[in-house]
């Protein structure tokens, strides 16, 4: 990390930690806990897919909240309390402030998607299950949840160098929603007669970052093996589809007139 | 004006971001090609409630699966034995619950029992259960166990024998399968339907699964045709003591009076067997075994 | 170096308005002005006159619609332009899950220091104003003159060449005003350029070399500060206390007396006189200080506005 990023990088960090975004982990911890004590309960003959299910499902939903309004927050909330002034006199360029403050985000997710981590493997082990080496397909799936979490969080900072936090916060969930449903856009495109219409579908599909990509949720709860291969290509997806956010919007936010 | 490094910056992404995406693209396609094309056809669009449920489900199915497998098993829970009883949204559960995470082998081996069940114990929809059992089976290649599931509905319920005997082949070829699939297959293509066959594949059932209800419900059945095996055979004695004494045995201590068993047959309960007055064989009215019925509708064809 | 610290030419600013951005609104008008190495400038205006907007324009916030600005002889949109200078925004706001220690210590990050200098430096800036006491307490618990002066340090932390202070006496006691004016004053004894606005006509007078006039996005004047007008004084105004029974003489007859005090205004060529008549009838006085004309007499006068009546100099600079 540059000399520059680094410090605005850690800083991001310390200040998801000081205004005490970590504590969604309790709410994390009570949940897996009381999901290893009912499981038994509830859903017979399933308890571990119960938990490996639940607890990857948690922490995708806990990490992309963080990721849309932490995201959304990264640039406004400095302009908002004109602390990006003092920053930006300092000499670092805006793209690598930007960098940073990505970068402390993701810091943030990482850490707190570990934590979680171990979290769902202490209830899987509550709930009497060794671990065994189709286990590894969990550890992917969480990976996976990470890059989609780089992307969201990377859609909200670009979304936030133009327009206001609220719109940016739908914009980014509708990019999302969009991703999920990216299958369906390319499937009416398939069925559609008009030629330009057909084009139209198919540019949207190829646009939209595709999050289908990423969900191995259900693989991992049965234990299926997930290629390698599928691993390099989500990884390469993510990092082109990160590297054209953060692009743009260095591009946009380095022009932008700070009020 | 804007500054030098903005200007820079705009150039390497005006000229960076389409390049980008096309590889983007390129990768897409590439992840694209794992798994097969859907079919350009009306049925991809949402249509059954189930796949609108999985459009829903923004990529949380496998957790709203789950949801669904124990709602199928607290509806079919609540309802078993309880006089009056429907099971009419029995189907739909299993279909949302697979359709949502097509390999839950679980719900398909449940549905196998307790969709074709009839009266009060299931849905009564052997046609069902085949079809989603089919779906399993589809979804889960390289899963015998639904093989096995799909002889026995053949064998069961629609009396199939041809068609049991060719899924017990199909699972037998798996490699992980255990060897009795094949012997069931050729069994049942040599012999058809018999007590000894029937029993073997309860006791397969009872030892493979891994749900406790339907383990419950292969025990009942192991007993009851352990009952009616014991049945047959007292009805063989009682011919025979009939035609020694002239007369029908009035219970199994005449028949061991007569030195033609050594001691009391008991049903799997421990109850004595007991003779009526035509000189058939009965189970003791305090059993609780119950001697599996014949489907009362023959079997139907179904696509 | 020959350049000097800070040149600015035809700089102009407009801002778009409205939905459809299709009003403007010129907030800086074809600025030319050049400061020297060395050099404490006053830039003077009132409130909105284009002082900050000028200030963000040298700082890269802001875009120039046209004109150019060149810092230590290199251009302001270069980056490295930024290691040479220090800026203190208008009331400044940091990131208040931090201490100041480790504020300082995250912008002297943005300098060169290894971790040895960084410490020392941090410690001898909070030293510097004031706020050793408080250093490790997070800067949500501030006042606004606390963090003032953590703006104040974190704009000097790095030696900087030229210093841009935008209001830096607002929202500071008294002591800590005359605290700022020592640092600030320190800084020229240092060699440093610094360029500072305010609204407050008597800091200019103490410390700047020169002062510039801005008033509604146009440079009215520069030039030092006895050189400007409204440092002529009007009146003296004298504050007193009476022993009691005794009664002012005829000449003092326009005094006023509030609260037990009385005071009164005189011409400043018959102060001398009138305190000598105050001495006689026993009076204790207790100040004397100059009426001058207000600071926004003086800046709508400029504007060719009437101005309003004269009020003593403390009710305007809170």
């Amino acid at each position: 990390m540059s000399a520059t990023t680094g410090p605005v990088a850690i800083n991001t960090f310390r200040e998801a930690v000081r205004d005490r975004v970590l504590y969604n982990l309790i709410f994390f911890a009570l949940l897996m806990m009381g999901a290893a004590i009912l499981v038994g309960e509830i859903s017979i003959g399933i308890e571990r897919l119960v938990i490996i299910d639940l607890g990857l499902t948690a922490i995708s939903i806990f990490g992309l909240v963080m990721s849309v309004f932490l995201g959304v927050g990264l640039v406004s909330k400095e302009i908002e309390k004109r602390t990006l002034y003092t920053l930006l006199a300092k000499p670092i360029e805006r793209w690598q402030f930007l960098l940073g403050k990505y970068a402390g985000l993701l810091i943030t997710l990482a850490v707190n998607t570990a934590a979680m981590t171990l979290g769902l493997a202490a209830a899987l082990f509550y709930v009497g299950r060794p671990f065994v080496r189709s286990d590894a397909s969990i550890l992917i799936a969480i990976y996976f949840i990470l890059l989609e979490f780089a992307l969201i969080t990377a859609l909200a900072l670009f979304f936030s160098c133009f327009t206001s936090p609220m719109l940016s916060t739908l914009f980014t969930i509708g990019v999302f929603v969009a991703g999920v449903f990216a299958a369906d856009i390319r499937n009416f495109g398939a069925l559609a007669k008009n030629p330009a219409l057909k084009g139209i579908a198919t540019l949207v599909y190829y646009l939209v970052p595709n999050f289908q990509n990423f969900n191995a949720i259900a693989a991992a709860g049965h234990g299926d093996h997930i290629p390698a291969s599928l691993v390099g290509q989500n990884t390469m997806y993510a990092v082109l589809y990160v590297a054209v956010l953060v692009l743009a919007s260095s591009a946009i936010f380095s022009r932008r007139n700070l009020k | 004006m804007t500054s030098v490094s903005a200007k820079r910056i705009s150039w390497v992404a005006a000229a960076g971001i389409p390049l980008l995406f096309a590889a983007i693209a390129m990768l897409q396609g590439r992840i694209d090609a794992r798994i097969p094309t859907p079919a350009a056809g009306q049925e991809n669009l949402i249509l059954s409630s189930a796949a609108l449920i999985k459009k829903f489900s923004l990529g949380y199915e496998p957790l709203l699966a789950d949801i669904y497998w124990t709602r199928s098993v607290q509806y079919y829970g609540d309802r078993v034995g309880v006089r009056g009883s429907k099971f009419d949204s029995l189907w739909p559960l299993l279909d949302i619950t697979t359709e949502l995470d097509p390999k839950m082998i679980v719900a398909y081996r449940f549905g196998a029992i307790f969709l074709a069940e009839p009266g009060l114990g299931g849905a009564d929809r052997p046609d069902l259960a085949i079809v989603l059992v089919k779906r399993g089976i589809a979804q889960n290649p390289d899963n015998w166990e639904l093989n096995a599931d799909l002889g026995f509905l053949y064998y069961w319920w629609m009396r199939d024998y041809p068609a049991s005997s060719q899924a017990y082949l199909v699972g037998s070829r798996n490699p992980k399968a255990p060897p009795w699939l094949g012997m069931m297959a050729a069994r049942i293509a040599q012999k058809g339907g018999s007590i000894q066959t029937s029993r073997m594949i309860w006791s397969q059932i009872y030892d493979t699964t891994r749900d406790p209800t339907v383990r419950k419900r292969a025990l009942e059945m192991l007993k009851g045709l352990k009952a009616q095996q014991d049945e047959e055979q007292l009805n063989q004695l009682a011919e025979t003591y009939r035609q020694r004494m002239g007369r029908n045995p009035a219970s199994t201590e005449e028949l061991r009076s007569a030195g033609l068993i050594g001691g009391t047959p008991v049903d799997p309960d421990g109850f004595p067997y007991v003779f009526n007055a035509n000189g058939e064989s009965k189970l003791n009215p305090k059993s609780t075994v119950s001697i599996p019925r014949e489907p009362k509708t023959p079997p139907q064809p179904f696509k | 170096m020959s350049a000097s610290a800070i040149e600015i030419s035809e700089l102009t600013k407009d801002y778009r308005l409205g939905f459809w951005h299709n009003r403007v609104r010129r907030s800086l008008d074809h600025l030319t002005l050049k400061i020297e190495d060395g050099e404490i400038f006053g830039f003077l205006g009132p409130n909105g006159a284009g002082k900050t907007t000028t200030l963000k324009l040298l700082m890269g916030l802001i875009f120039p619609t046209s004109g150019t600005a060149r810092i230590c002889g290199r251009p302001i949109d270069d980056v490295k332009v930024h290691a040479e200078i220090g800026y203190l925004p208008e009331q400044p706001y940091f990131y208040d899950y931090l201490t100041a220690r480790e504020l300082l210590d995250y912008y002297a990050r943005f300098a060169n220091y290894n971790s040895a200098e960084r410490r020392e430096r941090v410690n001898r800036f909070l030293e510097l104003v004031g706020l050793a006491s408080a250093a490790n307490v997070q800067l949500r618990k501030f006042s606004k003159g606390m963090l003032q002066r953590v703006g104040i340090a974190q704009a000097i932390l790095h030696d900087p060449k030229v210093v841009f202070l935008d209001e830096p006496m607002s929202g500071l006691d008294p002591i800590g005003r005359r605290e700022v004016r020592d640092i600030i004053h320190n800084l020229k004894i240092q060699g440093r350029t610094v360029f500072f606005s305010t609204h407050i006509l008597s800091d200019a007078e103490m410390l700047c070399d020169r002062v510039g006039v801005l008033v509604e996005g146009k440079l009215q004047g520069v030039g030092a500060p006895s050189e400007m007008v409204s440092m002529q004084v009007n009146a003296m105004e004298i504050l007193f206390e009476l022993r009691e029974g005794l009664a002012l003489p005829a000449t003092l007859a326009a005094a006023k007396s509030i609260g037990g005090r009385n005071h009164v205004e005189v011409p400043e060529e018959k102060l001398y006189a009138t305190l000598d008549e105050l001495r006689k009838c026993g009076a204790r006085i207790l100040s004397v200080s100059p009426v001058r004309p207000t600071l926004e007499d003086y800046f709508l006068k400029l504007a060719g506005k009437k101005p309003s009546a004269p009020v003593p100099m403390e009710a305007v600079s809170r």
